[in-house]
Parts: structure tokens; sequence; C-alpha cells
């Protein structure tokens, strides 16, 4: 008997009690369905966090000043300034495992437009921070290319702009007065949502580190009254950048063996690891949850076989008259375990595909269908199929034919 | 040699502590093309020595040669294999699959052969011609009479062209006219030089039947050959 006509027949029995056919199959069903859009959520949650990671800019390490001492007082980090420009030039060229350093001093200032006035936090930076934050120049021409130029010059975020000078407006030319120091708007910055604390990172601007530090902080001294961020080199680990930068700052500062940093240098990159891999636990876990809807249908798909195989003992016992030997009966009804269990799976996976558009367009992430995992279900399903066919198809087979035709 | 040989054959049932001995030493030679009916009293054994032939039980003791081949010890795949080449079956019952066409229940042997599904289709519609059900190939059991449905049954135990049918009974749930009808096709089948052994309670049945068993407490007590009379169906 070919592997066709067998899984004709199985059809067939199948088809003969449909209802019943399609109940069983309604467990495999639903966990295929459960298993596909759960995986389908915690995606594109994954890939929500990365997004707004990179956004911020991945292996950042971010540098800070030291913190005070007033009789027993601390300030904390950045209240005293340790950090010079010295050491920013020492970082940028001393470190090979470092790629860019660039300074941020900021402060929250009042924009004036010729119409309207607000209140953002002005950077002052170079250009290598715009490429270690990830921004980039939706239109003019931005920032100046010499990091010691202090040209009166800004580029402003997005929602900025819309405070300023209306949603669809392009400022470019335009002057805008940061303390009432007048400053042409060189560029507008391509928008990046909310960072991963849901802070809007469009509500910036961002002028020369030298026109900052001397038209809006007083004067250039020897001390960075802000922050450094560094990213590592290629291929270099975050941490490796993170302890020669330590290494380096504690020579310069001359820390003794023992003594306390005068600096604080934070790893956002491991902040970002910590969050994917809560996200990553997450998806786990709903998997898991939906995988055990999955046993449930194979279990499922066991108790209607057994039923089917005592409903039809006669024409088990028929089959065997007319000559089926017993691994006929017995792949015949594994056949049917496993035709149903796969018909399960495959509608499962239409179903678990169109709930997980639904949740992505209503969500708004992306649609993240994971070919694996829809493979995996698949298969799965056929393996539940004949793991808990082959218990009634092997009672099936193993019947005595006269006892079988026999039976009432 | 003959086509079925039993010699001495056997077969007791345990139930517990208590022992039954469906056949106690059943020994007989059937010939290729006889027309045989087994009669005698309920729990004789009839459907125990049935079995035994149909390959479908083996027996407790003694040997079943069946076309020169020791079967009483094989194993349970070869034995199909016998049911599926050498045999047909009738039952008392009819046995047809439920809510499956009269084709495909005739196909059901030809299936379990390996025939390819065109021959499959062909040969069943032609076995079901040969029983006069040429225009019911689509009917499913409950839309046959209970004759038709025997005829069906009959349809396919001969598709295989085997060298055996067993019919056990195959009147016992039919009208004396029906009856008639059955008979006639089983005796047109021994023309054509099939083996027939039939168990009947009923003496008229038997008496188409050119060889007659008697049996009573598991074994052969009269063997008698005669002319049998001829089934003839009323136009
Ligand atoms: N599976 C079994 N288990 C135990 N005893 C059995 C079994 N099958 C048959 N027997 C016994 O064997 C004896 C012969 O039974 P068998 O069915 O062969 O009789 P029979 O001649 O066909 O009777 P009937 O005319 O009523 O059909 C009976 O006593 C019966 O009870
Ligand atoms: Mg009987």
């Amino acid at each position: 008997m070919n592997l066709l006509a067998v899984i004709r027949v199985a059809i067939r029995a199948l088809l003969r009690n449909h209802l019943r056919s399609f109940l069983t199959a309604l467990g495999i069903i639903i966990g295929v369905a459960a298993v596909i859009a759960m995986v389908s959520i915690g995606e594109g949650a994954k890939s929500r966090v990365e997004q707004s990671f990179a956004a911020m800019g991945t292996n950042l390490l971010v540098v800070r000043s030291g913190s005070s001492q007033m009789g027993g007082a601390r300030g904390g980090f950045g209240s005293q300034p340790t950090l010079t420009w010295d050491d920013l030039k020492a970082i940028q060229t001393e470190l090979s495992s470092v790629k860019y350093a660039a300074p941020e001093l900021r402060g929250s200032q009042p924009l004036i437009s010729e119409e309207q006035n607000w209140t953002t936090r002005v950077a002052g930076v170079t250009p290598d921070y715009l490429l270690l934050r990830n921004w980039r120049i939706a239109s003019g021409s931005g920032l100046p290319e010499d990091p010691d130029s202090n040209a009166k010059v800004v580029v402003l975020g997005k929602t900025v702009v819309e405070k300023l000078f209306g949603a669809y407006s392009d400022p470019v030319g335009q002057i805008v007065r940061i303390r009432n120091v007048p400053f042409e708007v060189a560029g507008v910055l391509e928008a990046k949502g909310q960072s991963p604390m849901g802070d809007d990172y469009d509500d910036t601007a961002l002028v020369p580190v030298r026109a900052y530090a001397e038209k809006l902080q007083g004067g250039l001294k020897k001390f960075i009254a802000g922050t450094i961020y560094v990213s590592s080199a290629t291929g270099v680990p975050t941490s490796k950048a993170e302890s020669d930068l330590n290494n380096l700052l504690r020579d310069r500062h001359r820390i003794r063996v023992g003594g306390e940093d005068d600096f604080n240098v934070r790893n956002l990159a491991e902040i970002a690891s910590a969050q994917e891999e809560s996200t990553k636990t997450l998806t786990t876990l709903l998997a898991a949850i939906a995988a055990v809807s999955l046993l449930v249908g194979g279990i499922g798909v066991m108790n209607i076989m057994l039923v089917s195989v005592t409903e039809r003992t006669r024409e088990i016992g028929v089959r065997m008259a007319v000559g089926a030997r017993p691994r006929d009966i017995l792949l015949q009804f594994l056949v049917e375990a496993l035709v149903l269990a796969l018909i399960g799976g495959l509608t499962g996976v239409v179903l678990g595909v169109t709930i997980a558009q639904q949740l992505s367009s209503s969500f708004g992430w992306p649609l993240l269908i994971r070919v694996d995992v829809v493979l995996l279900s698949v298969a799965v399903s056929a393996a539940v199929g004949v793991v808990f066919g082959l218990y009634p198809a092997r009672k099936a087979s193993q019947l005595d034919p006269i006892e079988a035709l026999r039976y009432e | 040699m003959a086509l079925i040989e039993l010699r001495e054959v056997t077969r007791e049932y345990h139930m517990g502590d208590v022992e039954v001995r469906a056949l106690r030493g059943v020994t007989l030679d059937i010939e290729a093309g006889e027309f045989v009916a087994i009669m005698g009293t309920s729990g004789s054994g009839k459907s125990t020595l049935m079995n035994t032939l149909g390959c479908l039980d083996r027996p407790t003791s003694g040997h079943y040669r069946l076309d020169g081949r020791e079967v009483s010890t094989l194993g349970r795949d070869e034995l199909a294999e016998i049911r599926n080449r050498t045999l047909g079956f009738v039952f008392q019952n009819f046995n047809l699959l439920a809510r499956t066409s009269a084709l495909e229940n005739v196909e059901l042997p030809l299936l379990y052969a390996g025939v390819p599904a065109a021959e499959r289709h062909a040969r069943a519609a032609a076995a079901l011609e040969r029983v006069g059900l040429g225009k019911r190939l689509d009917h499913t059991p409950s839309q046959l009479s209970g004759g038709q449905q025997q005829r069906v049954a009959i349809a396919r135990a001969l598709v295989g062209e085997p060298r055996v049918i067993l019919a056990d009974e195959p009147t016992g749930n039919l009208d004396s006219a029906t009856s008639v009808e059955v008979m006639a096709l089983l005796q047109a089948l021994g023309r054509a030089g099939i083996t027939v052994i039939l168990v009947t309670h009923e003496l008229d049945i038997a008496e188409y039947a050119a060889r007659n068993i008697v049996m009573k407490d598991g074994q052969v007590i009269s063997d008698i050959r005669r002319e049998p009379v001829l089934a003839e169906v009323p136009a």
C-alpha cells in the first residue's frame, strides 16, 4: 500500500467526521497561532528597544567629572570639574581602543525666533558628537567641520523647529537668538523619537562647542564644564575601551593605586544589552506559555485518536481480513494523526501571522515573523501528531482480527 | 495434494480456569474448485473452523497446509498476505465500511495488495459488474438493500482473484429469495473455478453445495458429497 493511498484514506477518514476533526485540530491551531503571535510580539518589543538604543548610540561610554567635597557634603558626579580639554585630546589621540571622543556642554537655554520662543536643551558639541550619537542632518550643512570652530551657528532638533517656526517649515539660514546671542540655523536634525527613558530626543539644539563655551558659558576655561562621550573602536569591546579610559585618566590625574577616581565612566552598551536581555526573557516566557497550549493540543489529538480507534474497531477488523498487515493499520492511524496535526499546524501559522499582523499595526512596530519559529512550530505540530498518534495507532494495529470483526 | 489439508487441528480457548475446546482434532481435505457447506448446531465450532481456514486464527495444534504451504506457524504479516492474495471473506453481517462507496469497499483488498489506483478502480468496477451492481458504484452501504450489500461484499471477496472464498452464514441476514440470489452468485464463482466454503444453518442452502460437512462438538461427524441443486433466480 503506497503512501499516497494511505494519505488519501486518512484525509477521507478525517473528512467523514469533519466537525470532530476540526475541533481536534483547533487545539493545535490555537497552540501554533499562539506561539507565532507571542514570538512576534516579543520580537517587536525587542526591535523597539533596539531602535531606541541605536538612536541613543551604541558602544557609548559617558565620562563625567568627579564630585566636589565641601566639608562633609559631597556634590555628586559633575559637580567638581576635573576633566580638562587636554584630557579630551589625550583620549582622542592616545587610545587605540577609542574611535570617537567628543565633548558635550549642555544647558537649558531660551531660544527666540522672529515669532516664537522655546526653552530647550542646547548642547555645545563637535562634529564627532553627531557620529557618536547617531545624529543625522536632515537639511542644511550642519556644524562646521573644524572641532575648534566658534562660529555662531546652530543645528535644531525637529521639535524645536516645530516650536519656533511651525511644523513644515525649513528654518535653514534664519537667525535664532540663544540668550540673546544671534545664531544662524545651519541645519535640522533627522528625527529620532523617544529615548529608552521616554524623553524626546528631538527637543534639542546643537552648537559648536567653542561657541557654547564662549558665548553661553562665559568663556573657555581649562576644565570641561560638561561631559565627554566616547565610543569604542570597531571590533573592540566597550569594556576594553572603558578600562583603557580609566587607566589613562587615573594616570593623567595622578591618582595613586587605591585612590578614588575623580571622574566617572558609564557604559551605555551594558545598559542596552541588559534591556535586550530582559525582552529576550519575555519572548522566551511567552513562547513557553504558548508551547504548553500546543502540548495540550497534542493530548487532544491522542484523545480523539483513541476514541476513533475504538469506534472503528470493526473497520480495522475488516481491513485486516482483506489483507491489511499490522503495519498498514499502524501507518493509517499515524498518518491520520499526522495529517490532522499538520493541517492544524498550517492553519495555526496562517492564524498566528494574521494575529501578529494585527498586533504590529496596532502597536506600531514592524511585523517580525521569525521563519525559524514558523518552521519549528509546524515541525513540532507534526511531531505532536506522530508522538500522540503513535499509542492509539499501535493499539489499533495490535487488535486481533477476529475480535475486531466481532466488536459491536 | 489437496488445496486445503487439515490434520488433527485443535483450537482451545482459555477463559480463566475454564478451557473451551472449540475444535477437537479436525482432519479434512478440500480440493480446488469444490463447493462445500459446513453445518452443525450452534457452538459446534463452525466459525472457529472458518477462522482457521481463513488464516484469521491459528490452530492450537495440528497442521494446516494451504496450497501446499504450512500456514499454522506463520506470522501476522504473512497471514495477512495470504488473506489478501489467496482468500476472500463474506460475512453474515456484510461488514462493509460505512459511509464508503461500494466501489471503494471493493477496492479495499487491492489497496493492500499495492495495485495502482487506475487499475484498482477498473477491477473493482468489473467485480461489481460481475455481481450485478454495475450501476451502484457510488452507493454507500446505507443506500443499498441487504442483498445488494452482500453482493458488494462478494465483489470485495472476489476482486483479488482468490483461490478460496469463505462465507460464514452469508445468507443468515437475508430473506429466502435474496438468499437464492446470493447462492446463485456463489455457484457461478464455483463454476469459474473458485473454491467456495460456506457455513449455514439452513438445509435448503446446504443443498446448493456439492459437499456437506456436519460438525458437532468441535469434530466432523459427517462428510458427504451430493449432486447440488442449481440456484435459479426467477427472471
Ligand atoms: N474467543 C473465544 N473465546 C472463548 N471461547 C470461544 C471463543 N470463540 C468461540 N468460542 C467457543 O468455541 C465454541 C465454538 O464456537 P463457534 O463460534 O466456532 O461456534 P459456531 O459453530 O460458529 O456457532 P454458531 O452456529 O452459533 O455460530 C463455542 O463453545 C464458543 O463458546
Ligand atoms: Mg458461527
